[in-house]
């Protein structure tokens, strides 16, 4: 369970998170959506204080994570970076073994380990022994995905994780993440741009704007309600979208 | 190779020049890179270090290095440790501080300079402050950091020439006597020995560099064999080098009349079956130090220096008061022994072109006195501001016409040329015989004494096997025969080396009267 109250931050006196107060359950699939530098990211980095917030409280299963040891307690999360970040001296397999190394594991189930990781995001086993300037962006998107699942932990951050894929792949691999979510019984929180993307993976969508919360509801709700304007705008897109390729199927 | 240097000389220079060198980098990598990680890390503490490692760039190199003589020599005392001030660890020290600037920058630059998302990565999967250091900052900051390190080997490389000054043995030793004896093909030699040196090893690290940059094995691999081999190198024994016996470590200050001097009694003892070791070019105040601290055990030095600068005494006594006096008293202070005067003095003296000394009758300085108002005056530099010229003049009252100081070499021309009439030389100055120059008496004893002093250190003198392989060497030089040896070796034709004229003038020990 991550559990927000009234949470700030500020850049330059500028609010970026701003009096955020939210619980997400152990087992809940949230979405966050929101126009870019929303704070988004921030809010997520917040969680395993990669980014210190000014005032208010964050509790990760009850524990305030201000007074938690911070190694133990980003290792028990897996982070997917919107920027990726591998590290390019490392080969793939490397860069997905370090959380198990981190954590002392025994290099000797690491080459199953590593094919196994790289399946769950649909890669070849043999794109292992690749450096990652060897690799696509999707590619390498995916390397990342797999190097946060790698520790097995229970709680999965993702910021735009999907970003670099093409829109096969990107259904596919949300479909099959849906799916180890709750193999796993995961507690996943996605950063997307991509409303349809939210609305069809999520059990909860999270709209945020300059820092705060401006809807926090299901995906049937939030389409059905009389949100404002903003929030109707971004919905409205991904529906008529979905519309325009409808009728372009049936050959109108 | 050409008869000033042996390739066995070249070759024991050049591996003690690597192994300084190398020594020195080393020691500033294993301070420089902690220092450099605390900098990055801290940005309070970034800035002031910074700051002094550039100030400690500052001073000069040779002024580093003679400074860590006293500061060692004062830990010593303070401590009570044997810590040794000359040679190989105040080398080190100084050419290690000098080493400093480079890798702490780079250092500091690699890790700061590294892609803030990838450390946000490494923070992010859970990484403690030594993991984040070992797994991604090190690793990426490696080039740079080894870029800093090559630049930190050249510099010493080029340095570590200095070395010599403060007893430790270096290219820079036939650098510095070569420039001392006009040597210029020694010069040449110790300057392209050390270039070579530092090319090859700038090579070598650039190998490594590319190696690490484009994650090429193979070219690090080459580039570490060749390391390996280099410290090998250094580390192997020169073929022809004696390596039993007591070392007994020979001391020598920075022209030609100590170089050969200090042959000379390498020789005897080499031949009375000790290992020896030679510590050139000391600077005058560190030489007797030097002796009185055990870090050199025998070396040649002068009445007079010894008593205005060791004993601090200003006034003049005869020669055989002063000799008793010094005899008694560095023993007693300083545990050092003078085993004897050679037989000849390096004094201050008023030198005139025979004819024209015997044209004007002037045979003392009494007679210059008279003569003056009529002569012109050469001296070097420093002369007319030292006692000697003071008591000179308070004793006799000289009234030159003119008087002017020149550099040494100047100093000569102009008495040859006629432009002066009289110049303050040194007794046993080769030019003195070769020049046919007369040097005046001195019946008032106004300029002191300056026989040449053979010293010991107690341990030395203890040692009865080599005590009797120098006694010989007491009262055996005449002045005549070292004004000779030190000419054939300053002279600009037909050179020889300190090595040469040692030789000439053992050959000539068992003529000479005892
Ligand atoms: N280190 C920082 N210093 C100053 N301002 C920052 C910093 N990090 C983020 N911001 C600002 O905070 C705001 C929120 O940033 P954040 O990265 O959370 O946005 P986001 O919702 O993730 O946007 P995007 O969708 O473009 O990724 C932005 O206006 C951004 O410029
Ligand atoms: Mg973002």
């Amino acid at each position: 369970m991550i559990s927000f109250a009234h949470v700030c931050k500020r850049y330059d006196g500028r609010p970026v998170l701003d009096d955020i107060t939210l619980t997400i359950p152990p087992g809940a699939f949230v979405a966050l959506v929101g126009a870019s530098g929303a704070g988004k990211t921030t809010l997520l980095k917040a969680i395993n204080r990669l980014t210190a917030i000014d005032s208010g409280t964050i509790t990760v299963d009850g524990a305030d994570i201000a007074t938690q040891p911070l190694v133990g307690l980003r290792r028990r999360i897996g982070y997917v970076f919107q920027g990726v970040g591998l590290f390019p001296h490392m080969s793939v397999a490397e860069n997905v073994w370090l959380a198990p190394r981190l954590a002392g594991q025994p290099p000797a189930g690491r080459d199953e380990r590593v094919a196994e990781l790289l399946a769950m995001v649909s890669l070849p086993a043999d794109l292992a022994a690749r450096y990652p300037r060897q690799l696509s962006g999707g590619q390498a998107q995916r390397v990342g995905f797999a190097r946060a699942l790698a520790a097995g932990p229970a709680i999965m951050l993702m910021d735009e994780p999907f970003g670099a894929l093409d829109p096969v792949a990107r259904a596919e691999l949300g479909a099959a993440y849906r799916a180890l979510h709750e193999r796993m019984g995961l507690t996943s929180l996605l950063v997307t741009h991509d409303m349809a993307e939210a609305l069809i993976l999520a059990d909860r969508v999270i709209v945020l704007g300059e820092g705060r919360v401006l809807a926090d509801r299901t995906p049937r709700a939030l389409m059905q309600a009389r949100a404002e304007p903003g929030i109707r705008a971004m919905i409205d897109a991904a529906l008529a979208s979905a519309a325009r390729l409808d009728a372009l199927a049936r050959g109108d | 190779m050409g008869g000033s240097v042996s390739w066995a000389e070249l070759a024991r220079l050049a591996q003690a020049h690597l192994f300084l060198s190398g020594s020195a980098v080393l020691a500033a990598i294993l301070i420089g890179l902690p220092v450099a990680i605390l900098a990055a890390r801290n940005r309070r503490v970034r800035a002031p270090l910074l700051g002094a490692i550039s100030l400690l760039q500052t001073i000069p190199g040779l002024a580093l290095l003679a400074l860590f003589y006293p500061l060692l020599l004062f830990l010593a005392r303070a401590s009570g440790w044997p810590i040794p001030a000359l040679g190989f660890l105040p080398a080190l020290l100084a050419l290690a501080v000098y080493a400093l600037l480079p890798i702490v920058r780079n250092g500091v630059a690699a890790i700061r300079g590294i892609d803030p998302a990838l450390t946000e990565a490494a923070d992010g999967l859970g990484m403690t402050g030594g993991q984040k250091l070992r797994l991604v900052e090190l690793p990426l900051g490696a080039p740079v950091i080894l870029a800093g390190i090559r630049t930190a080997a050249v510099w010493t490389i080029g340095t570590a020439t200095l070395a010599t000054t403060i007893g430790q043995p270096s290219l820079g030793d036939l650098i510095f006597s070569g420039l001392q004896t006009e040597d210029w093909r020694r010069v040449l030699i110790g300057c392209l020995a050390a270039a070579a040196l530092a090319i090859l090893v700038d090579a070598t690290l650039a190998l490594i560099e590319s190696g690490l940059a484009t994650r090429a094995r193979a070219r690090l691999g080459a580039g570490l064999a060749i390391l390996l081999a280099a410290l090998g190198l250094t580390l192997a024994p020169i073929p022809g080098a004696a390596t039993s016996g007591r070392l007994v470590v020979i001391g020598a200050k920075n022209f030609s009349e100590q170089y050969i001097l200090a042959q000379l009694i390498e020789n005897r003892l080499r031949v009375a079956g000790y290992r020896t070791e030679r510590r050139d070019n000391l600077g005058s105040a560190i030489a007797y130090r030097a002796l009185a601290a055990g870090d050199i055990g025998v070396y040649v030095d002068y009445a007079g220096t010894l008593w205005a600068n060791v004993l601090r005494r200003t006034d003049t006594p005869p020669a055989d008061a002063m000799l008793r006096t010094l005899g008694e008293t560095l023993a007693r202070r300083d545990g050092v022994q003078v085993l004897g005067p050679l037989g000849f003095e390096n004094a201050y003296a008023f030198a005139m072109r025979r004819e024209r000394a015997q044209a004007l009758g002037i045979a003392t300085l009494a007679d210059l006195a008279r003569e003056a108002p009529r002569l012109r005056l050469g001296t070097d530099l420093e002369f007319l501001s030292r006692p000697e010229w003071q008591a000179v003049e308070a004793r006799y009252r000289p009234a030159f016409r003119t008087m002017r100081p020149y550099s040494p070499t100047f100093m000569y021309r102009a008495l040859a040329d006629g432009s002066v009439d009289v110049i303050s030389a040194f007794s046993s100055d080769g030019r003195i015989a070769a020049m046919d120059l007369v040097t005046l008496g001195d019946p008032l004893g106004a300029l002191p004494p300056y026989d040449a002093l053979l010293l010991l250190t107690r341990t030395a003198a203890a040692d009865p096997r080599l005590v009797a392989a120098l006694r010989p060497l007491v009262g055996a030089i005449p002045i005549e025969r070292m004004r000779e040896a030190n000419w054939t070796v300053d002279r600009d034709g037909d050179k020889r080396t300190p090595a040469q004229a040692a030789r000439w003038l053992a050959a000539g020990l068992d003529e000479a009267p005892k």
